[in-house]
């Protein structure tokens, strides 16, 4: 019971077919005054054209790590990259930072969290999405690409284009700043667009409507979307299939029906147990994981999440390697020593509602 | 949610606001500025928060729900309205009328690390208060703080911690400490969970949960999750540009809104479920 | 924009009144001793010190005093006393060309100066260049401008005699007019040059960390387009205002001790003297006029900030 785009166009894919984004192995390590911080610890997934993955964690996960460093954002003197990403075939981490500035926002192009601080407050917002146009291609002369943002801009929902190309980001309010973000992405008609916690810094009912621009972006436009998010009300809106992250590692991976109604770890079920559901009756206690996030500089030995699961054992000093337990479902992958039948109980915490822990 | 049921007879009412007015003057002019305009964050707010109970306050950015808060405690003077607090009218009162009813009313903020002074060790941010009012020094005073640290889950042994020690978490921990030290019988929780993760928000709303039913505390949430409101309010009132545009018993509002925004800002939300926000969205589009 | 400025240079005329009455009340009605003599110098007869009571109004009331002295210095009729009967105005006057031809060039070479190599300190923040333009910049700040002004005319233009001791030659011979100001430029920007090169790399180092340039090299700008039309751009704002304010001080004759000890005879060698004399008519006459360009300077910066963030411009209605 998959969703798929029914009316996309044929999108870009890799050659012969492959997936348009390949990631294998990524490892980021930062180099910091307080010792070494290993952001992103093994990190394999694919995207097909198309599709919209989401990557749900919380801070420290290692999912805005992994993001920016898909097209080269963490590249510094203090930064360790390892491993592999892969457009349609092609390396980019091996790429020069010039080789790999073509790629940014003509191919895999990148929105932030705060609309109000991601764009330069003393130009206005025509003149930077110009400025992206012709970046990549300085033929195209000013009048031109002048145009194209009025209708970029237009075509992400801004009303009377004409005029708003001439005003200051400050000018707009928040989800017209976001959608003229969103419109400085598309400018360049890439096949990835990344999205960092694009909703998170907006009202619900704003949400509720760039949620719905990206949907229709990516069914209109066939355009492949990494959405980064802690909000797993947002992932079931849009996702087609999710990744979650602890202390930098991947603990399941799954299409969006598996991670709602068939959660393999742990974490996950701590992450469904603690939503508040409107349409459902509410609980005594709001179910909740004890503990914190783990500090990157000090990661608990063996699981991650060992410390704040109730139901450690023994084998869980070893870090679970992440794999498919479910003969049925190999593309289900996930990161806990529990065996099937166990999770399966383990789970249910109440009859309809999975959870970490039984509510007090 | 209060134990003492979800309707008012939780208890006569604490708080009483009736057609709070907050206006921001707009000025403009070339040499001398002249009021053009205002900017109406309050615009005739009423409601009532009996004793013990949770009155939970959702709107979006810009509603006002904030700015009530602040007006109601008198961090902001009305522009015209009536606030009375026990039965006693507290609007436009002065800063020496009101000292001691800041032990009864108090404030928990939204940004853990923005409203702690980073300067300070958490055992005076918490203690502070109580010595200024006089209630306790000394030996008494750092036991008083070490059982409130306990209490809202942090180890006392941290009392001499500075606040970029802690966790996001944490640091709303010692918030709500310092808030509770005076004893105060009516707390306004501000957005005091949306800055925090979300395996860490459960956790701090339990935790303010279960310290109204030890404290007897009545409390004011606001917050733009209604998701979180409902969960813990007996009432919910829902503001829309400085008005209140619904009011009524959190389930009533959030399952059978009356109100048209309310009905939209209740459609926004997005379900965490794929097949119920799947048929939503078809409900939607057929309908 | 408009309301903006106007509102600003209103202040500005306000402020200069304000500093008008403090610099008379200052100077005369202060100091213990008979403001008339004073003024009318040491080997004054009663004579002159009653004229001098007549000419500056000390025997009217205090507003009519101000008024008095007031008009006297703004319609060129001050005369010193002390100082060789020199009308003050026309002195001043006569300085400005100088003073100015000091502070211009030496403003040019020490914004060249400090904006490149902030600029480059910042870029390789942590590295070798870095650490060396911060060896320069602070020995560049920690000297004294006598101290270095007396080793550059020892050294340049005594023992080997590179360039000519003092003096100043007017503009209508230009290369001996460069010549003669080239030590004094020198002197004056290296401490300047210093500071603001510290001052650029700092702003700098705050604005890389910010969301926006984040999102420039994510839309694959080139880095040097980043650093110059994002980062760069975004942090001079500070530079701007510490340029106005120090540019405003050194050609109200702020310069004193560089003029004086390379004889460039401008507004700062006449307060010198003026001080050595305690000429205070002279030494009101310069400190308005001080006051005058520092509040001039203060409102240019201030406007243009307003140009330079649009946040500032809009105001109120940028919400």
């Amino acid at each position: 019971m998959s969703v798929t785009p029914e009316t996309a166009p044929a999108p870009a894919g890799g050659a012969g077919g492959g997936p348009l984004l390949a990631v294998e192995n990524l490892r980021v390590g930062f180099a910091t005054e307080d010792g070494r911080v290993q952001a992103v610890d093994g990190v394999n997934f694919t995207l097909e054209p198309g599709e919209v993955l989401a990557i749900v964690g919380e801070s420290g996960s290692g999912k805005s790590v992994t993001a920016q460093t898909l097209i080269g954002l963490t590249r510094s003197p203090n930064s360790h990259i390892e491993g592999s990403v892969r457009l349609s075939g092609e390396e980019l981490t091996t790429k020069s930072e010039r080789e790999l500035q073509k790629v940014r926002g003509s191919k895999i192009a990148m929105i932030f969290q705060d609309p109000m601080t991601s764009m330069n407050p003393v130009y206005t917002v025509g003149k930077q999405i110009i400025e992206a146009i012709r970046a990549h291609d300085s033929s195209v002369n000013r009048r031109d690409a002048r145009g194209q943002a009025v209708e970029l801009l237009g075509a992400v929902g801004i009303p009377d284009p004409e005029r708003r190309v001439n005003d200051y980001p400050h000018e707009f309010s928040g989800g017209m700043r976001q959608r003229a973000m969103i419109a400085m992405g598309l400018a360049l008609e890439p096949s990835v667009l990344i999205a960092d916690e694009p909703t998170t810094a907006l009202d619900v009912t704003i949400q509720a409507q760039i949620l719905h621009l990206i949907q229709d972006l990516n069914r209109s436009r066939g355009l492949a979307t990494i959405l980064i998010t802690h909000d797993l009300g947002v992932v079931a809106e849009v996702a087609d299939r999710v990744l979650v992250m602890y202390g930098g590692k991947v603990v399941e991976q799954g299409t969006l029906d598996d991670i709602f109604y068939d959660p393999q770890h742990p974490y996950t079920w701590g992450l469904l147990g603690s939503l508040t559901r409107l349409d459902q009756p509410r609980p005594h206690r709001l179910p909740q994981i004890s503990g914190a996030p783990p500090s990157l500089l000090n990661l608990p030995k063996g699981c991650a999440f060992r410390p704040r699961c109730p139901h450690e054992f023994g084998k869980c000093s070893e870090v679970p390697s992440l794999a498919a337990h479910l003969l049925e479902d190999p593309k289900h992958l996930d990161r806990c020593w529990l065996d099937a039948e166990k999770k399966r109980q383990l789970r249910q915490v109440e009859p309809n509602r999975i959870g970490l822990e039984e509510p007090v | 949610m209060s134990d003492l049921g979800t309707t008012s007879t939780a208890g006569g009412p604490l708080l009483e606001v009736t057609d709070l007015v907050k206006h921001f003057p707009i000025k403009s002019g070339l040499l001398i500025d002249r009021e053009v305009d205002q900017v109406r964050a309050v615009d005739g707010v009423s409601f009532t928060v009996n004793k013990g109970e949770t009155l939970g306050l959702v709107g979006e950015s810009g509603s006002g729900k904030s700015t009530t808060c602040r007006v109601v405690l008198q961090l902001l003077k009305p522009t015209s309205g009536s606030v009375k607090f026990e039965g006693q009218e507290i609007a436009g009162k002065s800063r020496r009328d009101l000292r001691p009813l800041r032990r009864e009313m108090q404030m928990i903020f939204q940004d853990p690390y923005a409203s702690l002074n980073p300067r300070k060790r958490i055992g005076q941010i918490v203690g502070d208060q109580l010595k200024i009012q006089k209630i306790a020094s000394g030996k008494e005073l750092r036991t008083k703080v070490e059982g409130l640290l306990e209490r809202v889950g942090l180890s006392p042994e941290h009392y001499n911690r500075f606040p970029h020690e802690f966790s996001g978490g944490q640091r709303q921990r010692i918030g709500i400490a310092r808030a509770l030290a005076l004893g105060p019988k009516l707390v306004f929780c501000d957005e005091p969970v949306s800055a925090l993760d979300v395996s860490i928000q459960a956790q701090i709303v339990n935790l303010l949960d279960d310290l109204q039913d030890e404290m007897g505390l009545t409390y004011v949430f606001v917050a733009h999750d209604i998701g979180v409101v409902r969960h813990i309010s007996d009432r919910i009132a829902v503001m829309n540009q400085g008005k209140i545009v619904e009011t009524g018993d959190a389930d009533q509002v959030c399952e059978h809104p009356r109100d048209a925004y309310t009905k939209k800002l209740l459609a926004a939300v997005p379900i965490p479920d794929p097949r119920e926000s799947r048929a939503r969205r078809e409900r939607a589009t057929a309908g | 924009m408009l309301r903006f400025a106007v509102r600003r240079l209103i202040g500005a005329i306000a402020v200069l009144f304000a500093i008008s009455v403090l610099v008379f009340l200052i100077f005369n009605v202060v100091p213990a001793t008979n403001p008339a003599a004073r003024i009318a110098g040491k080997n004054a007869t009663p004579q002159l010190i009653k004229n001098v009571e007549e000419e500056w109004g000390f025997n009217k009331s205090l507003p009519e005093q101000y008024w008095t002295q007031m008009k006297l210095i703004f319609t060129g009729k001050a005369t010193s006393y002390s100082l060789a009967h020199i009308n003050i105005d026309q002195r001043i006057l006569e300085g400005i060309p100088q003073t100015a031809s000091l502070c211009i060039g030496a403003a040019i070479i020490w914004l060249a100066f400090g904006i490149f190599f902030g600029y480059i300190s910042a870029i390789r923040a942590g590295g070798f260049v870095d650490r060396f333009v911060t060896v320069i910049a602070l020995i560049g700040i920690s000297m004294p401008v006598f101290w270095l002004a007396s080793i550059f005319l020892y050294y340049l233009t005594y023992k080997v005699e590179l360039f000519p001791a003092s003096g100043y030659v007017s503009l209508s011979n230009p290369a001996e007019w460069a010549k003669h100001l080239i030590l004094p430029w020198v002197c004056l920007a290296v401490l300047f040059a210093g500071f603001y090169s510290r001052v650029l790399r700092s702003s700098m180092l705050d604005v890389m960390n910010e969301d926006y340039v984040r999102t420039a090299r994510a839309k694959g700008l080139s880095q040097r387009r980043v650093m110059v039309r994002h980062v760069l751009r975004n942090s001079l704002i500070p530079i701007v205002t510490l340029f106005g304010l120090d540019f405003g001080v050194l050609i109200g004759g702020g310069a004193i001790v560089t003029e004086s000890l390379f004889q460039i005879e401008g507004v700062g060698y006449f307060t010198a003297e003026a001080l050595n004399q305690q000429d205070f008519p002279s030494i009101m006459a310069v400190t308005i006029f001080g006051a005058f360009f520092i509040v001039l300077f203060n409102t240019i910066v201030d406007i243009a900030y307003a140009y330079l963030d649009p946040r500032i411009r809009l105001g109120t209605s940028a919400a």
